[in-house]
């Protein structure tokens, strides 16, 4: 059993289709922290140690969010500017998240093709998540594949949120094979079976 | 006056021994009164006490129960429910009626006794579903709003009823009566003087001004009467109340509110009307008056008794010598009686579309005959209609009709809504509640927490006890209740028990303190907002049981203090900053103490408060000792860089 800490950050979760079905989808899955930051952090004033400690007490940390102009809602970017201090992620002594693994689960309003050289966002969608990622790296954590939808604002958030649910409970009970997902690409609603441990995956088949 | 004495202490008795015990045993308070009064029947036959005589009186508990149904019921939406009034009503009425003369006849009556019977079974009992339906909070349901349609639609059909039945008189039995009768009320006055077991029929006197008058006038004066009380319901009210307020005294309250009803029924009656009728008009003109509420809890004991007082005479009126001289025939009766009405109210649920739940609290419900049948029984034999050994007969069937209602709603409560509930699907994640935000109340504090609920689009209901305030609100369009918010009646009769929250906003602290003590032991579920006066208050609130205690000067003198940081050159986010820490710091000191506080002892006695105060008060000198900054230790934390002598301990590091 891995301890698994699950981040929201959605400051129109009221609006919002996929994320607040995954949200909502991801109650029912127990042995896992939910955190709802702009719930808890209406006023955008984190809690530095609580927050560290958080961090210390879980294995894996996984932050859901819209993907916002490239990046995280504010309250997230928040959060990890005071959060992740110097002498407790990186620098000095700032060797405490050693080892432990993040990990995104984002949904994009533009369609998989939008994201590539010749589609209008002209980058692929791990191109504007390299600032996680390296923040991961700095802070001696490893970074899986994000778990993403894209045609966020059209496709069925009933299925994708099935999908986090069966990701969550993988994490949890150490059915993925997290080197796997650190492989790869993006994990979609379809490929979660790809990452899971090879007897599970025989299991499975 | 020993007789009386006597009496009231039977009765009070009664009702105090048996009610709480059928409350707890799940029964409700109307079986646990018919209970009461089938037990004391023999005390009261050894008194030799006319039950009759008292439950005529007892009825007005009846009209009471009607003009608070009208008080909660503004006129937009009593129009609102005009189809559903005649519609169910009007069906009710007159299929019952139909059905009940088609199976009397079977059994051999003649045609006008049968038709004298139907109309008298058709009506249901008003007192005990009202009571049931209000105490279990099944009111607001839409069985509940469906069966108050149909009571009210033959609360109006008595009328025409009581114009109908001496039409239906049998010549032999006028023959036989030794007096001659009349028609129409004037029967009931002649009557009253010779049949001494049924006075008079308790809805209409024997004084009737538009009698003997022309039909016109007679019609005008009705008419007048009606404006009248809709005029001075919603004119003179105001004017009066605020002068009863000059005095000061609350039990003038309590008689003003008895006066209004009073004086509503005798002038219904005077001009013919049912007063139950009328005042539940008043009640409707008077729903919108910022004096709802007040009316509301005073009238409310009264009912409660004199209703009591009428369920307990049913049961002593039941006579068991007749009874179970022919106990098959009796059950027989009533239950086929009641099998009949909720078929036809299980067919109207039908075609009215009332699903689920609904449709057998309103089939059930209502499967009784009522007090009204009492009243036309003691109408019709004593205009020869139906004769006495028949209308002894049927008062029993009635009396028993009644007596198993409430065993009727505690199969829908206890059998049939467990399995509807466990069928329906289950999908509570996005039900918009309802329930009203009660604010106690609306001067400076309260008023801003009132602006902020309705601008969110969330309904309130405020109380104030300032007449002055209430002037002053009304002229902006507030809908503000008049009423000292620490009596429990009157917030019970403005909602708490069905309230999603309540703000504790009055200035008095220690009554703010008692009020929140005394709805949190009632309500341990109902969230609490209090606005406490200072550190202290905030203790005994805390202990009291409210939810959010917000110190009402506090939050503006943080502002002001950071105010004073900008004005002194600090940058602005800094002075946000330092702020905060400030609030959280004084925070963690409030919670540390409010655990060790203890109301009963003043806080310079309390030996444990007085150590802990000291032990924080030590913990913040050493962090002015360490670096004369107080609260900045905590705000460096965010957004600071790595300091110099890190960064080249880092690079250091990189090269080896």
């Amino acid at each position: 059993m891995a301890k698994v800490i699950h981040y929201y950050a959605h400051p129109g979760h009221r609006f919002s289709h996929a994320n607040k079905a995954m949200w909502q989808a991801a109650q029912a899955v127990d042995g896992v922290t939910r955190v709802d930051l702009y719930g808890e952090y209406p006023r955008h004033d984190v809690k530095i140690d609580k927050e560290q400690q958080r961090l210390l007490d879980h294995d894996v940390i996984v932050f859901q969010f819209p993907v916002f102009w490239y990046s995280a809602p504010s309250l997230l970017k928040e959060w990890i500017d005071l959060t992740l201090e110097h002498g407790f992620a990186y620098g000095k002594d700032g060797d405490k998240l050693r080892d432990k693994w993040m990990m995104l689960a984002v949904t994009a309003a533009g369609p998989e093709a939008a994201y590539s050289e010749g589609g209008y966002q002209h980058f692929p969608l791990r191109t504007f998540l390299t600032p996680f990622e390296q923040t991961a790296r700095l802070s001696k954590m490893r970074f899986a594949a994000p778990y993403v939808l894209h045609d966020a604002l059209k496709s069925d958030p009933s299925a994708h949120a099935a999908g986090f649910v069966e990701l969550l409970e993988g994490l949890r009970d150490d059915r993925i094979d997290l080197e796997k997902a650190e492989a790869v690409e993006c994990l979609y609603r379809d490929s979660i079976a790809s990452v899971l441990h090879r007897s599970e995956g025989s299991l499975a088949q | 006056m020993t007789d009386f004495l006597v009496l009231a202490f039977v009765f009070l008795a009664a009702g105090v021994v048996a009610v709480p015990i059928a409350s707890r045993l799940g029964l409700g308070s109307v079986l646990g009164y018919l209970i009461a009064g089938v037990a004391i029947s023999p005390i009261l036959s050894a008194l030799n006490v006319d039950v009759v005589a008292i439950q005529h009186f007892a009825e007005f508990g009846v009209v009471m129960m009607l003009f608070l149904v009208g008080l909660e019921l503004e006129p937009k939406m009593l129009w609102h429910m005009r189809h559903r009034l005649l519609g169910l009503g009007g069906l009710q009425v007159g299929a019952t009626t139909v059905l009940v003369t088609g199976v009397a006849m079977v059994f051999g009556l003649t045609w006008s006794v049968a038709l004298a019977c139907g109309l008298v079974l058709a009506l249901s009992s008003t007192a005990i579903v009202l009571q049931t339906l209000n105490e279990k909070g099944l009111m607001k349901s839409d069985g509940g709003q469906a069966s108050f349609s149909v009571l009210l639609f033959q609360d109006i059909a008595v009328i025409p009823m009581l114009a109908l039945i001496p039409l239906l008189a049998l010549p032999e039995l006028a023959d036989v009566a030794s007096h001659a009768v009349g028609h129409g009320t004037e029967a009931v006055a002649e009557a009253a003087t010779h049949d001494d077991a049924h006075h008079d029929d308790g809805h209409g006197m024997n004084i009737n001004l538009v009698e003997g008058l022309p039909a016109w006038q007679a019609a005008l004066a009705t008419i007048a009467a009606i404006a009248g009380v809709i005029v001075g319901g919603a004119y003179l009210t105001t004017p009066a109340f605020r002068f009863v307020a000059m005095a000061n005294l609350r039990e003038l309250f309590v008689a003003t509110a008895l006066l209004f009803v009073i004086g509503i029924a005798l002038l219904m009656t005077l001009v013919g009307l049912s007063p139950a009728l009328g005042t539940f008009f008043a009640g409707v003109v008077l729903a919108n008056s910022e004096y709802r509420h007040e009316l509301e809890s005073d009238i409310d004991p009264f009912r409660g008794l004199l209703l009591g007082l009428f369920f307990m005479t049913v049961g002593a009126a039941v006579n068991f010598g007749v009874l179970f001289s022919s106990f098959g025939l009796f059950i027989g009766l009533t239950l086929g009686l009641m099998t009949l009405k909720a078929a036809v109210l299980f067919g109207l649920a039908w075609i009215f579309k009332l699903r689920g739940g609904d449709k057998y609290l309103f089939g059930l419900g209502l499967a009784q005959a009522g007090e009204f049948g009492f009243v036309l029984l003691s109408f019709t034999v004593a205009n020869n209609v139906i004769p006495k050994d028949i209308a002894d007969q049927l008062l029993l069937v009635v009396a028993l009709s009644m007596m198993l209602t409430p065993l009727l709603f505690i199969l829908y409560e206890k059998v049939i809504l467990p399995r509807l509930v466990e069928d329906s699907d289950r999908d509570a994640d996005e039900i918009d509640e309802t329930g009203q935000i009660i604010i106690a109340g609306h001067g400076r504090f309260g008023g801003v927490i009132n602006r902020m609920m309705r601008a969110a689009g969330y309904s309130t209901t405020v109380l104030d006890y300032s007449s002055s305030q209430l002037d002053r609100l009304r002229r902006f369009g507030v809908k503000v209740f008049f009423g000292d918010a620490t009596r429990a009646d009157l917030l019970h009769a403005a909602g708490i028990h069905e309230a999603r929250l309540l703000v504790v906003a009055i200035d008095q602290r220690e009554a703010a303190t008692e009020l929140v003590r005394h709805v949190r032991h009632e309500h341990p579920k109902l969230g609490i907002v209090a606005r406490a006066v200072d550190r202290h208050h905030v203790y005994e609130l805390y202990a009291a049981g409210a939810t959010h205690i917000v110190r009402d000067t506090f939050d503006s003198a943080v502002r002001a203090g950071r105010s004073a940081y900008e004005e002194l050159g600090m940058h602005a986010f800094d002075a946000e900053m330092l702020a905060r820490a400030f609030v959280d710091d004084d925070k963690a000191s409030l919670v540390a103490l409010a655990s060790v506080y203890d109301p009963s002892i003043a806080a310079h006695e309390n030996e444990e408060y007085l150590a802990k105060v000291k032990e924080l008060v030590s913990q913040r000198d050493d962090i002015l000792s360490g670096n004369g900054k107080a609260f900045l230790v905590r705000t460096d934390r965010g957004w600071t860089p790595p300091s110099r002598e890190d960064l080249d301990a880092e690079q250091e590091a990189e090269k080896t």
